[in-house]
Order: structure tokens, then C-alpha cells, then sequence
């Protein structure tokens, strides 16, 4: 039996493509509750990261929680907020925006921290106000590093989304969970190549964006990996 | 006028910068700060425009205390240049030049055309406008800093270690850029250098500052070569050594100046021939040593004490 032929076929089985359970639905759940716990994690890590960025406060703290945040299992979280608040949609949102957060906040204030010191001093000398220094100087610099961060934390939503179809009817997990329970493993396989795709389309995406968001002129010589940072800080 | 009344600044990590310092700053002159690290002198520099507020005591320009006028409307009147250049990195040489009296509501295609002018002004070609600062030398990216510094046309301009991280020759080529920006112009300049020949160059008015921002002396570059008040700034400006001390040696090529360590400073203006002359100093330099005590005129640019630079 060739699991991976069958898996094709499954993909090009024209029945997946009718239906509440139809494929084309579920790869836009999947697609949607990515991007909306991308926007509830971002709404908590950057404007708290550009806070910690901009201030040099609270950095300390951001960091262990930071790195305690990416230590939870993400399975186990769902599972306990699942147990409080019930079968739904808000323990799969609350459970991964947590394993959002850490990327995002660590690709915000390393964006802040990387811009050189010289370059906000002398902004400040020459009489731009705080404000204008973060949107006109700090934002600009630093959004590859948060682009970065954005991505990183995308390739973990879209992964680990699967997970939401354990207490939900949402998404490609919706796939691996049926055809686990049915030992169908043609649909199991086919949902994961799904996921592998959707995986590798907003990478595609994030690497052009992180591209495009570079400023002309500082676009050599920057670094791009936000753990790097992450990793020196925490030490 | 720049008036320094007891100002004191002691940082938060108990360091006492700057103790009861008082000094004027004359108008349309410049006053160049000079000492080791740890002398305060970058910390005087910076309370000007407040971005160090002192402890106690108060600064006036022109008989208005600056602690009273808030600091971003005070910055934006007042020209800084550092050492670094600190341009905008994202932002090209123009748009840096234009970035102050943009946000002072100048509009875009005005300050741009001013900007182009002020390029100029600093000797740089205008087809430098579009690059980006990492485009361009360390040279060509202090004078952008020179021309952003004088973009809205300030009374003031404060220049810190403006030419510290640049090779000699190019220090030289700007410091007399700056002599010449400063005949036309006749901006109130403050400068800080740890370079005590470059302090005489540029300076009208030379303070020579011990750690904890105290004055060892203060006066004209020549008042301070021919009476040192005191040991220290005798050893500062090396008089001590002998440094300052030069005297006529002749060779078969022609006649060189030697200080008293035997090292070669200079020649005589018009007393030697061509080809000495030209071995012993750069272009710029033969036309500014016109006299013998001419130390700081002549030595930066001696290949035997280029890695000196006192």
C-alpha cells in the first residue's frame, strides 16, 4: 500500500471538495485562524516590545517570560484552558497566541536594539521630538527584525493550528484527527501536505515582505536573525 | 553668547562630570574644549543644547536661561555635529541635510533645494544628494553632518570630535574647511577635541580642561603656548618635552624644523626648497605655516609623528 499515492488521490478526490468539510473551507480556516492569532499576538508583543525597545525597561523580565512562554508546551496549554472555558474556538486562540508572542516581542525590541545608539542620540540632538524619533527613526530600522519575527511566529501558528481541531471544528487539523480516529491515513497525509503548503506559501510571502521592508541603504550588513539577539541578551 | 554660570553636573551613577564651571563664550567665535576622556568637556558640550541638564547652576545664550525653554524647540535652534556623523542611515544625504527644518514645517521642496546649497556650502558635489550615508566616506559623511548642522541656520553650532575618526590627511582638509566655514559664516562655534593641535588651529578661545570639567586654563591658543599656567598644561600642550620647542637643522635636501625630541615638524615658509617642502607637508598645510611656534599647523600632517596625536 503507498500511503503517499493514496494521499495524492485523496488531494484529487473531487468528494473532499463538497461540503461543510470541504478542503477549499478548511485550508481558509486554517488560513483565517492563523492570521487572526497573529493579530491578537501582535497586539500584545509590539507595542509592548518597541516599549521595552524604545525605554531599555523591562527587558529583564521580557526575556525570562519571554523564554518561559516558548517552554509551554502548546498542547498541554490548550488542554488546560480547554478544560476551564469549554469545546470552542477561544482555547485554540488562547493557547496559540501564547506561543506567538514570544517571536514577535523578541523581533520587536531586538529591532530596537539593534539600531545603533550614535543614530538615536543624534537624532534626539538635532531636535526631533520622542515621537518623532520612534516613528520616523526606530520603526523604519527596525522593521526587518520584526518582519523576521512576524514570520517566525506565522510558521509556528500555521503548524501548530493543526492542534485546534482537538477541541474544535476548525481547520486542516480537522484531517489528521478524523483520519487518526479512522485509520484513514491517506487523509491524515493529505491534510499534512495542506499544512506543509500553506506553511511554505506565507513563508514565501513573509520573505518578500521582509525584503521589501528593508530600508534602501541599510539594506547590507543587517542581521536578520532575532534570536541571535534573543540568545545574547538572555545570557 | 554662550554664558556657563557654577554649572555642576554629577550623573546619577555618582560621577561628578562638570564641578562649578562659569565661562562666556564669545559670539561669533570659536571656543574649543579640550582634555583626556573624563574631563567633561563633551558633558559642557551637551548641556548647551540640553541634552545633559546640569545638576546645579544655569547656562544662558544670550542672556536667556536655557533650562526654561524646552529642550526639542532649543535643539532644533542650535547645529550639532558628531563624531560619527550620526545621519539617518535609511535616510539619503539630502533628506538628512533637510530632516530639521522639514519638521519645522519648511516645505519638502524648499528645504531640498536649501539642502543642495548647503552641500555646496561644505564642499560636497551634488551628485553625492541620492546616496545613502553608508555610501559615502567617512570624510563626505562628516561634512553631511556639517551641512545638516548648519541646515536651519543656527547662531550656534556644537561639533563633537567632529573629525575624531577620520585619517589625517582628510582631518586636515576638514579642519580647513572649517576655518574657511567659519570666516564666511561667523557662527558662535563650541568644539570639543582631545587633540590639543587641532584646539589650537580651530580655537579663538582654548580651555583646557582637567578632569571633573575644572578650567587648567583658559585664552587664546598663543597666551596658552607662551605662558602655561602650570605643570599640567605645560605637559598638555607639550611644552614640556620640548615638543613645542623647534629649532633650524640643515641637510643636503634643505632645511627642516626639529623639535627638541628630534623629531621632524615642519619646514620655514618660503626658506627651503620645493622639494623639501613638499616631502615634509601635505598641500594644504604649506599655506598655514606662516611663523615658527606653528606646531599644530604643521605637525599633523609630518610623516614622522602621523600616529602622534599630541
Amino acid at each position: 500500500m503507498n500511503y503517499f499515492a493514496d494521499a495524492v488521490a485523496w488531494l484529487f478526490d473531487p468528494t473532499n471538495y463538497v461540503g461543510s468539510n470541504a478542503i477549499g473551507n478548511r485550508v481558509l480556516e486554517h488560513l483565517g485562524f492563523t492570521l487572526l492569532t497573529l493579530v491578537f499576538a501582535s497586539v500584545i508583543a509590539i507595542p509592548l516590545g518597541f516599549f521595552i525597545g524604545h525605554t531599555g525597561r523591562g527587558r529583564g523580565l521580557a526575556v525570562g517570560t519571554a523564554g518561559a512562554f516558548r517552554s509551554i508546551p502548546t498542547l498541554g496549554l490548550l488542554t488546560l484552558v480547554a478544560l476551564s472555558v469549554g469545546i470552542g474556538l477561544t482555547a485554540p486562540y488562547a493557547a496559540l497566541t501564547v506561543l506567538a508572542i514570544p517571536p514577535i516581542l523578541a523581533g520587536a525590541y531586538t529591532g530596537f536594539e539593534a539600531i545603533d545608539r550614535a543614530t538615536i542620540d543624534a537624532a534626539r540632538a538635532v531636535g526631533m521630538s520622542a515621537g518623532q524619533i520612534v516613528r520616523k527613526v526606530e520603526l523604519p530600522l527596525s522593521l526587518p527584525l520584526l518582519m523576521g519575527g512576524l514570520r517566525s511566529a506565522t510558521l509556528q501558528i500555521v503548524a501548530t493550528a493543526t492542534l485546534a481541531a482537538y477541541v474544535a471544528d476548525i481547520g486542516l487539523g480537522r484531517f489528521l484527527f478524523t483520519g487518526l480516529k479512522n485509520l484513514d491515513y491517506a487523509q491524515m497525509l493529505g491534510g499534512s501536505i495542506l499544512v506543509i503548503l500553506l506553511a511554505l506559501l506565507l513563508e514565501g510571502i513573509f520573505t518578500v515582505l521582509q525584503k521589501l521592508v528593508v530600508p534602501r541603504g541599510v539594506a547590507a550588513g543587517r542581521p536578520t536573525d532575532i534570536w541571535a539577539g534573543f540568545t545574547k541578551l538572555a545570557r | 553668547m554662550i554664558e556657563f554660570h557654577s554649572v555642576t553636573k554629577r550623573f546619577p551613577d555618582g560621577t561628578l562630570a562638570v564641578e562649578d564651571f562659569s565661562l562666556v563664550l564669545p559670539s561669533r567665535k570659536t571656543t574649543v574644549f579640550v582634555g583626556t576622556s573624563g574631563s567633561g568637556k563633551t558633558t559642557l558640550l551637551r548641556m548647551i543644547n540640553r541634552m545633559v541638564d546640569p545638576t546645579s547652576g544655569s547656562i544662558d545664550i544670550d542672556g536667556a536661561d536655557i533650562g526654561t525653554l524646552a529642550p526639542v524647540k532649543l535643539r532644533r535652534g542650535i547645529g550639532y555635529v558628531m563624531q560619527n556623523s550620526g545621519l539617518l542611515p535609511h535616510r539619503r544625504v539630502i533628506d538628512n541635510v533637510a530632516t530639521v527644518p522639514m519638521l519645522q514645517g519648511t516645505p519638502k521642496k524648499k528645504a531640498r533645494e536649501d539642502a543642495l546649497q548647503l552641500l555646496d556650502t561644505v564642499g560636497l558635489d551634488r551628485s553625492l544628494a541620492n546616496r545613502y550615508p553608508s555610501q559615502l566616506s567617512g570624510g563626505q559623511q562628516q561634512r553631511v553632518g556639517v551641512a545638516r548642522g548648519l541646515a536651519v541656520n543656527p547662531n550656534i553650532l556644537l561639533m563633537d570630535e567632529p573629525f575624531g575618526a577620520v585619517d589625517p590627511i582628510v582631518r586636515a582638509e576638514l579642519q580647513q574647511e572649517l576655518l574657511r566655514l567659519q570666516r564666511e559664516l561667523g557662527k558662535t562655534v563650541v568644539f570639543v577635541t582631545h587633540d590639543i593641535d587641532e584646539a589650537f588651529l580651530l580655537g579663538d578661545q582654548v580651555v583646557i580642561l582637567r578632569t571633573g570639567g575644572l578650567i587648567a586654563q583658559v585664552g587664546s591658543p598663543a597666551e596658552i603656548l607662551a605662558n602655561p599656567a602650570d605643570d599640567f598644561v605645560a605637559a598638555f600642550v607639550g611644552a614640556d618635552r620640548g615638543k613645542r620647542v623647534l629649532h633650524l637643522e640643515s641637510h643636503s635636501d634643505g632645511d627642516v624644523l626639529v623639535d627638541a625630541d628630534g623629531r621632524l615638524a615642519g619646514v620655514l615658509a618660503g626658506g627651503t626648497s620645493p622639494s623639501a617642502a613638499a616631502g615634509a607637508q601635505t598641500a594644504t598645510e604649506e599655506t598655514a605655516a606662516p611663523e615658527v611656534k606653528a606646531g599644530p599647523f604643521a605637525e599633523s600632517g609630518a610623516p614622522a609623528q602621523g600616529g602622534d596625536p599630541r
